[in-house]
């Protein structure tokens, strides 16, 4: 069984030629259906790309199925397009499902994405395997590896940052200050992992009122910002004011009715909303901009070390598709030599049916059996061994010779 | 010869002790070689007592030495129980260095030959094993108020390795300190319970008022985290009741 790719991503088309053959997940799975045999496509804001159980004639085909999709001239995004088979189309599906090809390396997203476009579309035996083992590597690579553990930006950081305090984000109550485009990422990243924005407080409540709506908060004015503290878990502030909204004292006094609960408070703003003295409160965990870009900073160098590793794991889990998928050279070959055993074993059972009684008869089949399959044992792994090691052809090639298999396309 | 099997608990132990280190420059294969470390130890560990307890007339740890290696072997069970998922191994790194050293200390007192044992009763058996697994609460407790403390440190520092070191959430280790110590503590209640059906007029030694002492920290960290005692302060009064457990019981108990 041979594997084809055909796709386009970022690393060769800009979005302009992306979008025009990105689809949804439905549209995947019709596309999989037309197409013959066994079929996969994965389609995301990176990346559209066909996987086919066939030989490579079927990439010029996925090629056009792909210009076919974008529609009108299509000369533009033919040079963007990749083909790749077997090994190469193994590795590239092992990488994407590890995060490893993304724009921003080891982002989890992909890993789901991948799933959806598996289970959304036409496997067979082959690609079943391919996908199972591609979903595999990459939580193999997450479970691993730190590569996605690491925040890429300032809102995912602080994100990341509550959950080092907290843990699961479920049910803690984020209260924002201000309603700016950074607090509102921000805010977006921590419901993402469980958070509820409980308040949003701002300077003008309409506007506040206006993001307290989006993320299903209640709107307040910044007056009520002690007030609402001893409820959160975080604070995440990023006005223009230019000046403090919070002092020590005001979290000081708010900490009183908090029984000890930590708090962590997220300052975005440049100049900062709040005293950095802060931070010297027990309990109180107090991060600027500063601080957070220099985690990120840091983490991204750390996923670079990590994607080193990570394309190790991903590099195994390829080696190991590519045995098993040449050991499929040599299955026919085995099917072939134990049917014929077995059809030999039944004619002379036949034959000498007449002059054995029934338990003897019993006795001699199971006899048999077992002197074939110790028989057909070894050949059968060396035959195996020999395909892993790309020479499963020739040993298929002489066993048939020398058992005769070629005039027995039946026994297939 | 079965007394041989403390050498590979103990150099599975010391492995798992040093591979917890590799675990700070991030997750990967040193986690994975101390998580077996961990588990291969604690199989050999455990035949150890079973061979004890088998060869043994009477209660076979009822030494310093024998009461240690019992000890180390239910602290690290308690460990396996839920320490060696990825979100917590990092444990690891406070308790298996602490069981390795306790677990020589053990083999050098005598604690892990084959003899035959201490005569006292099965209540005052009973009494100890309960004792000792409620110390072995209370020193994976101690382990993550040390943990807690060192990711409280590196919170308010701003440490730019911050997230790339996989230490359990600072919340999470305050809250099941809390639940260590508060299931030791009912553990330790019954083992009191058991030896004062034994206490005779005139029993009362220092041992049972270190005991006693221990006892009234822990309840009273317990009832102060219900009146908002929580983190720092809740952590350092944890390893205070430790420093008891460790230093002062010892030396009262066997002295």
């Amino acid at each position: 069984m041979k594997l084809t790719l055909a796709g386009i991503s970022h690393h060769r088309a800009p979005i302009e030629l992306r979008e025009r053959v990105a689809l949804d997940l439905d549209a995947c799975s019709e596309l999989a259906a037309r197409l013959e045999g066994e079929a996969v496509v994965l389609s995301t804001c990176n990346r559209t790309e066909l996987y086919l159980a066939r030989d490579e004639d079927a990439a010029g085909e996925a090629v056009g199925v792909l210009t076919g999709l974008a529609g009108g001239a299509a000369d533009d995004l033919v040079p963007a397009f990749y083909r790749l088979h077997d090994e190469a189309a193994a590795l590239h599906l092992f990488r994407v499902a590890a995060g490893l090809d993304s724009l921003v390396p080891g982002e989890g997203e992909i890993l789901g994405q991948v799933r959806s476009a598996f289970e959304a579309g036409s496997p067979g035996p082959f690609l079943d395997r391919l996908f199972r083992q591609a979903l595999h590597t990459g939580r193999r690579v997450r479970i691993e590896t730190a590569i996605g553990e690491s925040p890429a930006s300032v809102p995912s950081a602080a994100a990341a940052l509550a959950q080092q305090v907290f843990g699961d984000l479920a049910g803690r109550r984020v209260l924002l200050v201000g309603a700016g485009k950074m607090s509102e990422a921000t805010a977006r990243n921590l419901v993402t992992r469980g958070a509820q924005i409980a308040v949003v407080a701002n300077r003008t409540l309409a506007h506040g009122e206006d993001v307290a709506r989006r993320l299903r908060a209640e709107a307040v004015a910044l007056e009520s910002i002690p007030v609402e503290l001893e409820q959160a878990d975080v604070l995440v502030s990023a006005t223009s004011g230019g000046e403090l909204v919070l002092t020590r004292a005001d979290v000081a006094s708010a900490f009183r009715g908090r029984r000890g609960r930590p708090l962590l408070l997220v300052d975005l703003a440049v100049p900062r909303d709040l005293d950095p003295a802060i931070n010297d409160l027990d309990g109180c965990f107090l991060y600027d901009v500063d601080d957070l870009q220099a985690v990120v900073a840091e983490t991204l160098s750390g996923r670079r070390g990590e994607a080193a590793r990570a394309e190790r794991l991903v590099a195994d889990e390829a080696e190991r598709f590519r045995a098993w998928q040449a050991s499929l050279d040599v299955v026919p070959t085995i099917a072939s030599l134990r049917a014929l055993v077995e059809e030999i074993r039944d004619r002379e059972l036949a034959r000498a049916g007449g002059k054995l009684s029934e338990r003897e008869r019993l006795h001699v089949e199971s006899v048999l059996s077992q002197i074939l399959a110790k028989l057909l044992h070894l050949p059968t792994i060396r035959m195996k061994e020999a395909a892993a090691a790309a020479d499963g052809v020739v040993y298929a090639d002489v066993v048939r010779h020398l058992f005769g298999l070629e005039d027995e396309g039946r026994r297939r | 010869m079965a007394e041989l099997l403390v050498v590979p608990a103990l150099l599975a132990y010391g492995e798992a002790a040093v591979a917890y280190a590799g675990e700070l420059r991030g997750p990967g294969l040193g986690g994975r070689l101390a998580t077996w470390g961990v588990r291969l130890g604690w199989l050999a560990q455990t035949a150890l007592l079973i061979g004890q307890a088998t060869s043994a007339d009477g209660f076979p740890w009822g030494t310093w030495a024998g009461a240690l290696n019992l000890f180390v072997w239910l602290v690290v069970g308690a460990y396996l129980i839920w320490g060696c998922t990825p979100r917590y191994r990092l444990l690891g790194l406070t308790v298996m260095p602490v069981a390795a050293l306790l677990l020589a200390l053990a083999w050098v007192g005598g604690g892990t030959a084959f003899d035959e044992g201490d005569h006292s009763g099965a209540a005052l058996a009973v009494h100890a094993v309960l004792m000792l697994a409620g110390f072995a609460g209370l020193t994976l407790a101690a382990g993550m108020a040390v943990l807690y403390l060192w990711q409280e440190r590196r919170l308010k520092r701003h440490e730019r390795r911050l997230l790339r070191v996989r230490v359990p959430p600072l919340d999470v280790l305050d809250r099941v300190a809390a639940r260590s110590v508060l299931g030791s503590l009912v553990v330790l209640t019954l083992g009191i319970g058991v030896g004062a059906a034994s206490f005779e007029r005139g029993d009362f030694d220092a041992a049972m008022a270190v005991t006693l002492a221990i006892w009234g920290t822990y309840a009273a960290l317990l009832v102060l985290r219900r009146e908002g005692l929580r983190g720092r302060r809740a952590a350092l009064l944890n390893l205070a009741g430790f420093a008891l457990v460790a230093v002062v019981l010892p030396i009262t108990h066997f002295a």
